[in-house]
């Protein structure tokens, strides 16, 4: 303790994880000093959730079988094995999602579970459970942390009736509250948050960071994380690419050590060794970025008719809103859909297969598709692979074949026995024997069509998803997340399988997905989604970095502020 | 071996078929003679199969256990007793019908020969569409319900069956084997069958081995069509779907599956069930029991099948005959041979902990959210 | 004359009023039935029936049933009083697992049960009178604990189900409770007063009577109500001195107020206030309101439920023990089954929901369901001159009433979580 000032506040050495044999983490080492404020960022999937688990010690990791590495606080090594030891520990973290009880006031939830307590006998006979709360003092208490941040928010507001940039204050209120916090990790905070807002949250936090908390501060917004922070961190595929200081980096030299550079882009899925830190000097230079959807030069060129046009399609899925999209999508191409989690890229497909509210055009080989209805989608032969597996793609209590030829059935009325409309029983023979030939086509790893799909692995649920999209013989086959969750092996094997089918079959192939690299390695062309929109369609050939910066909203911002200053 | 055997049945189910098998063995020791009880046995299982076999729609379009069976049992209540206060205008418009359309063979010969049949399905004819009537309007509340059905539909259960009490004061019937004989109006609370179609089920090819075994052939072949109607049904490409909309509704829907209206098809399925099965019970029984006899009905049926081994959300027709035989001996053999051994009957508390533990063991066990 | 031809007037009046007033109720929920399939115009319009409908409805209902029955205000105050004494502590157990976000705890009846046995205790022992009582709430209390405990950790595993759980709980218990009455005691646990068991030997009797400590807590502190008149031929009917006596001038009657039970009950109430107040307290709302984010805040949202589960059993205990201490006779194997039924169908009726519920609730509703309780039949039978029908219409509207709070509960709470599905959305603004 008396020479805790040589120490480091948290140091993170050597730290790694793996799912199931999926390496999520290699190989984490950095450091944090008391009054820092660090910017963590990467793409979705680049491991900055499963460092977040690992430091506040959530019970996945441990049931997962631990991480590796070491972990040290004030130089002592510690071992989180539940949130509240990280929180005792002085660790706090402010959640992506709000944990607050919307029925409490403000003060309540601030101070929930920490409330000022009246003593009493009772509570000596029995527990402190039994004392009554100290009303006055922890709207006092409520008050000031409120005050540390800036913000002039009633006390004895209650949540539910606040807007939502608000509840991320009472979120951090919460955290500075607590009287030991030395260290404070922000997720996304100004993901919510209007600009005037986020402006008052950088103002507060460096305010915070001036009495000594040190602040990790994760976002996608780059010039915020310039603004406000003095090192950068950026991990990429679990492993920390630079530590570096803010002001050793340019914006587009963040956006593109985040998505990778142009010459990792072989057909190697496994990482080379990680880059040096220092920064490459050809990342500096960026073409421009073009922002034109459907790029003329070549549609010039390859004069095919579109086989999906999409104009001004929303689609309100939750956490996925999709604002304003159009697209078109050429016969027999695969066409990528990239962008960050929660900027609407998933609601494209989900939305025109009708599985959520939307509204728009879109038109399928020049006629126009009913939207909202999922039998209409199906029935003009789209074909439909739902990122969520497990809640949406499958029915785990089922037998394989079932999961197949179930879409088949209901939809194109095949697998069926007896008289169509008056009577029609399912034909089990014929279900199994469509299944166990995709069972052999793409070596699904069970025991048979009749095994339960909840009992196979990962990547052969994956393919059992891809086998009932394939029996549907659909003109246009919709993919969301072809490779989430699933180990690198069948990671290769699922993409090849979707590009031979392209080529054999001549289907055209919408893959949506928030690896880009996967993306750029299968598909003909990528479009971007930023914030609900379009942020610009690309050659898969183009450049990182240019994907990047369309990633980041960056080249939309400039464009606004482009707008603004005209 | 047997290790998979006993993970595949469940433990609830072994120790209680031991412990049926135990009561069968002890029988003879305390007087109780065997082929009586399998006749009990058997008799109660045609009586209750059909109440049980209505579990199964429900169950499995995930709407959960079918609390609300007793909707249903009004149904057959309405037609049993229609049956009997129309009993001969019905015969008669028959025979009036077969004269006006030229049908040879329904003559008044014929409908006195089977007088009792035809009564019998007059009531199925007219329960039916009252029950598929209800069960639609059941369906649709329970769709706006979801995640609560168990407990709403326990409560709809109740309050229809409450409700009918009053109705059943109210209605105007007029028979006098049904009215209260001093009112002159108000149903009986017990009215029998006896002259309509007292067992006309159980008896019809009925087979007796020696005095003590009586096998009501009729009322099991009865069930077994009924149990293989269900079977095709579920097997059909709207069985199909609704057991997917049960399995993972979101799946069904991204299929294009309509997913409330499987979910009202099986609550339709499930009541008209009920209401079958409660005048397949009432044949056998003798009585229609009115007022507060549906009550608890559903208990009993609820209690069968997850005793058979179905979950909250998956039953098969194999659950419902292994639950109905197993439920229907213990209380069966329970009260002959515990009661000649402890001079005492505790098949009321007996059924009272089976049932309800069944009940209890399958609602606290741990399903996929 | 004119007054005869007045009379019979309002009567009528009232007769097709009280007809009217049945009908509605059973169009009503013909009407709720349908809403359900029907379009956003009725929901404003449902919201507020949803929140006020109830207490609302049965209003009206008592208004024309009142004078429909005949009786005297005195009666129906005294009559009213002395239910309100007899069931307000039941339906006060209810409280706190609603807070708790448990809903309506359906396995009260356990505690009911518990208090039972202590009941059946006490009888043996011949013990009477307030020690009596105090002495059955002693033996009740640590059954009761057990049987919190245990309801408590079976509904910890059954979450998001509790309701249909604690209500099978009940008749699972109910079972266990009739093995230990019916056949264990006076075999396995002694009892010694023949007056208690069966002919047979062991057993308890269907009926027990509770003479000994019947109405000893509402007679504790004898006090009356009454007009001048009535209360001097009180008590020289009773003997003086020993009555709290209140005059009301006006007032053409007596009432005999259970002082001591309602000093009780106010006290529980003080408790439960204090207890909203308290660490507990505010950790069981915010558990009933998102278990999750009080799990990540560090309460402990299993046990906490457990201690929720485990005071409304032991509440209900006491509960049963008062209401019964005036009923004076224990219905061995039924008292404690309408326990259940009629708190809940009481509190739902006072405007409280499974997910909300206040002290006002527990007596508008205790009042309000009683007095249709004491009306209907009477009004039944002088409209349509059968007793049986006002009988049954108070089951039908009992379970109804339950059954129309839990389907408006569970619609509310679908739709709510649409609304923050929506909210979620509106996150980044929302266009079209």
């Amino acid at each position: 303790m008396s020479d805790k000032n040589n120490n480091p506040l948290l140091q993170l050495e050597h730290i790694g994880k793996e799912y199931y044999g999926n390496r999520v983490l290699t190989d984490i080492s950095f450091s944090v000093e008391p009054g820092e404020i660090i910017g963590l960022v990467g793409e979705n999937g680049a491991g900055k959730s499963t460092l977040l688990n690992i430091l506040f010690g959530m019970p996945v990791i441990a049931s997962t079988g631990g991480y590796e590495g070491d972990m040290r606080v004030d130089g002592k090594a510690v071992h989180f094995t539940s949130p509240n030891q990280a929180l005792a520990a002085g660790i706090g973290m402010v959640h992506q999602e709000f944990s607050l009880i919307p029925g409490f006031t403000a003060t309540e939830n601030i101070l929930l579970n920490r409330e000022v307590l009246n003593g009493s006998v009772m509570s000596y006979v029995f527990s402190d459970r039994v004392s009554t709360l100290d009303r006055d003092a922890m709207g006092r208490r409520a008050s000031q942390a409120l005050n540390t941040l800036g913000v002039n928010i009633s006390p004895d507001m209650v949540v539910s009736e606040m807007p939502v940039g608000y509840k991320q204050f009472i979120e951090i209120a919460r955290e500075i509250d607590r009287k030991n916090t030395r260290l404070l990790f922000l997720d996304e905070p100004t993901a919510v948050l209007t600009e005037s807002e986020a402006e008052i949250l950088l103002l507060a936090l460096k305010k915070l960071a001036r009495s000594g908390i040190a602040i990790v501060f994760i976002s996608h917004r780059l010039n915020e994380i310039k603004e406000l922070c003095s090192r950068i961190i950026v991990l990429r595929d679990g492993r920390l690419i630079t530590d570096s200081f803010a002001e050793d980096l340019t914006i587009r030299q963040i956006a593109s050590l985040m998505v990778g550079r142009e010459s990792e882009r072989k057909e190697e899925p496994e990482p080379e060794e990680p880059e040096e830190r220092p920064i490459p000097e050809e990342a500096v230079e960026v073409p421009d970025v073009n922002l034109v959807l459907n790029p003329k030069p070549e549609k010039k060129k390859k004069k095919v008719k579109p086989a999906l046009k999409v104009e001004h399609l929303w689609v309100d899925m939750p956490g996925e809103t999709v604002r304003d999209v159009s697209f078109e999508v050429r016969k027999g191409e695969i066409f990528g859909i990239g962008g960050l989690a929660g900027h609407g890229k998933l609601g494209i497909p989900n939305g025109i297969m009708g599985l959520y509210p939307a509204g728009g055009k879109v038109r399928l080989f020049g006629r126009s598709l009913t939207l909202n209805k999922p039998r209409a989608a199906l029935g003009r032969r789209m074909a439909f692979v739902s990122e969520d597996r497990r809640g949406v793609g499958l029915l785990l209590d089922e037998p394989l074949d079932w999961n197949i030829t179930f879409t088949a059935m209901q939809t194109q009325g095949r697998f069926l026995m007896g008289i169509p409309f008056i009577f029609q029983m399912r034909n089990e023979y014929a279900m199994r024997k469509e299944a166990q030939k995709f069972i052999d086509a793409l070596s699904i790893k069970c025991t048979g069509p009749s095994q339960k799909a909840g009992e196979l692995s990962g990547g052969n649920q994956q393919k059992v998803c891809l086998a009932k999209a394939f029996v549907l013989r659909p003109d246009i086959l919709l993919i969301c997340e072809p490779t989430r969750g699933i180990d690198i092996g069948a990671k290769t094997l699922v993409l090849d399988t979707l590009k031979n089918y392209n080529k054999e079959h001549g289907t055209t192939i919408i893959i949506t997905s928030s690896e880009l690299e996967e993306l750029r390695s299968v598909c003909d062309r990528v479009a971007i989604v930023g914030d609900g929109r379009i942020a610009g369609v690309l050659p898969a050939s183009s450049p990182a970095e240019e994907f990047g910066m369309l990633m980041m909203g960056q080249a939309r911002r400039e464009e606004e502020e482009a707008e603004e200053s005209a | 071996m047997i290790g998979r055997f006993i993970e595949k049945a469940g433990w609830p189910r072994i120790i209680i078929a031991l412990f049926l098998l135990g009561l069968f063995i002890a029988a003879p020791f305390v007087g109780v003679r065997v082929d009586t009880s399998l006749s009990n046995t058997l008799v109660r299982f045609g009586m209750n199969g059909v109440m049980v076999l209505a579990m199964i729609p429900m169950v499995q379009a995930g709407c959960g256990l079918n609390f609300g069976l007793p909707l249903g049992i009004i149904a057959g209540l309405l037609g049993a007793t229609l049956s009997i206060e129309w009993n001969v205008e019905i015969l008669a418009k028959l025979v009036a019908w077969g004269s006006q359309y030229q049908i040879t063979w329904l003559t008044q010969e014929f409908v006195d020969t089977w007088r009792e049949p035809l009564g019998f399905a007059s009531a199925v004819i007219i329960a039916v569409p009252i029950a598929a009537v209800l069960g639609w309007f059941y369906g649709k509340l329970l769709n706006r319900v979801k995640g609560d059905e168990m407990m709403i539909a326990t409560y709809v259960g109740f309050s229809s069956v409450s409700f009918m009490c009053i109705a059943w004061l109210l209605l105007p019937y007029k028979h006098p084997s049904m009215v209260w004989g001093f009112a002159g109006r108000g149903l009986r609370t017990t009215i029998s069958v006896e002259g309509y179609w007292l067992h006309v089920l159980s008896d019809a090819l009925s087979v007796n081995i020696g005095d003590h075994l009586y096998i009501p052939t009729g009322m099991l072949i009865f069930f077994a069509v009924m149990a293989l109607a269900v079977w095709i049904f579920m097997r059909t490409k709207t069985g199909t779907a609704i057991t997917a909309v049960g399995s993972n509704p979101e799946f069904a829907r991204a299929s294009g599956v309509n997913v409330d209206k499987m979910r009202t098809i099986s609550v339709v399925m499930s009541t008209v069930l009920g209401a079958i099965g409660i005048i397949v019970y009432e044949q056998s029984f003798g009585f229609i029991q009115l007022y507060m006899g549906p009550f608890y009905m559903a208990l009993p049926a609820v209690a069968s099948i997850l005793l058979g081994g179905a979950s909250v959300n998956k039953a098969s027709i194999l659950n419902v005959i292994v639950g109905t035989f197993l439920f229907q001996g213990i209380l069966t053999m329970t009260p002959s041979v515990i009661n000649s051994y402890l001079q005492t009957d505790m098949s009321e508390v007996i059924r009272l902990i089976v049932s309800n533990g069944m009940i209890l063991y399958a609602l606290t066990r741990k399903v996929r959210a | 004359m004119m007054n005869e031809i007045m009379n019979q007037a309002i009567t009528f009046a009232l007769n097709n009023a009280v007809l009217a007033a049945v009908i509605g109720i059973i169009a009503l929920v013909i009407i709720l039935a349908l809403l359900m399939g029907s379009g956003r115009i009725f929901r404003k319009l449902f919201d507020l029936m949803a929140n006020n409908a109830v207490p609302a409805i049965f209003i009206i209902i008592s208004a024309f049933a009142i004078p429909l029955s005949g009786y005297s205000a005195s009666y129906l105050v005294q009559e009213l009083l002395t239910r309100i004494g007899r069931n307000s502590f039941l339906i006060l157990s209810l409280l706190i697992p609603i807070m708790a976000g448990m809903g309506l705890n359906f396995g009260m009846v356990l505690g009911a049960m518990a208090g039972q046995i202590g009941l059946l205790m006490i009888c043996d022992w011949g013990v009477v009178g307030i020690p009596g009582m105090i002495l059955a709430c002693l033996v009740g209390t640590p059954i009761a604990v057990i049987l919190g405990i245990f309801c408590g950790a079976v509904l910890n595993r059954a979450k998001g189900r509790e309701m249909v759980t604690s209500y099978i709980l009940g008749f699972f218990i109910n079972g266990v409770y009739q093995l230990v009455v019916l056949y264990f005691m006076g075999w396995i646990i002694p009892i010694t007063n023949p007056a208690l068991l069966l002919s047979r030997g062991y057993g308890v009797r269907n009926a027990v009577s509770l003479l000994g400590i019947r109405g000893v807590l509402d007679n504790l502190i004898p006090s009356i109500v009454a007009g001048t008149t009535q209360g001097q031929q009180f008590l020289s009917a009773n003997g003086s001195g020993a009555f709290f006596l209140v005059h009301i001038p006006f007032f053409d009657g007596a009432v005999r107020i259970p002082l001591a039970t309602l000093i009780v009950i106010a006290l529980f109430c003080a408790f439960i206030v204090w207890f909203r107040r308290t660490k507990l307290g505010q950790d069981m709302r915010a558990i009933g309101q998102s278990q999750s984010v009080a799990d990540s805040a560090g309460i402990a949202v299993n046990r906490t439920r457990i201690i929720a589960i485990v005071i409304s059993t032991v509440l209900a205990c006491y509960g049963q023990i008062i209401y019964l201490q005036n009923m004076g006779t224990l219905n061995t194997y039924n008292s404690h089954d309408q326990a259940g039924m009629f708190s809940i169908a009481a509190l739902l009726i006072g405007g409280a929901s499974v997910s909300r519920a206040s002290i006002a609730n527990v007596f508008v509703g205790v009042i309000l369901f009683h007095l249709m309780f004491i009306v209907a039949p009477v009004a039944g039978k002088n409209l349509i001159g059968d007793a049986q029908i006002g009988e049954y219409f108070r089951v039908f509207v009992s379970y109804g009433i339950i059954a129309i709070a839990l389907v408006l509960h569970a619609w509310k709470r679908n739709r709510e979580r649409e609304a923050a599905r929506r909210s979620l959305r509106g996150n980044r603004g929302g266009d079209n």
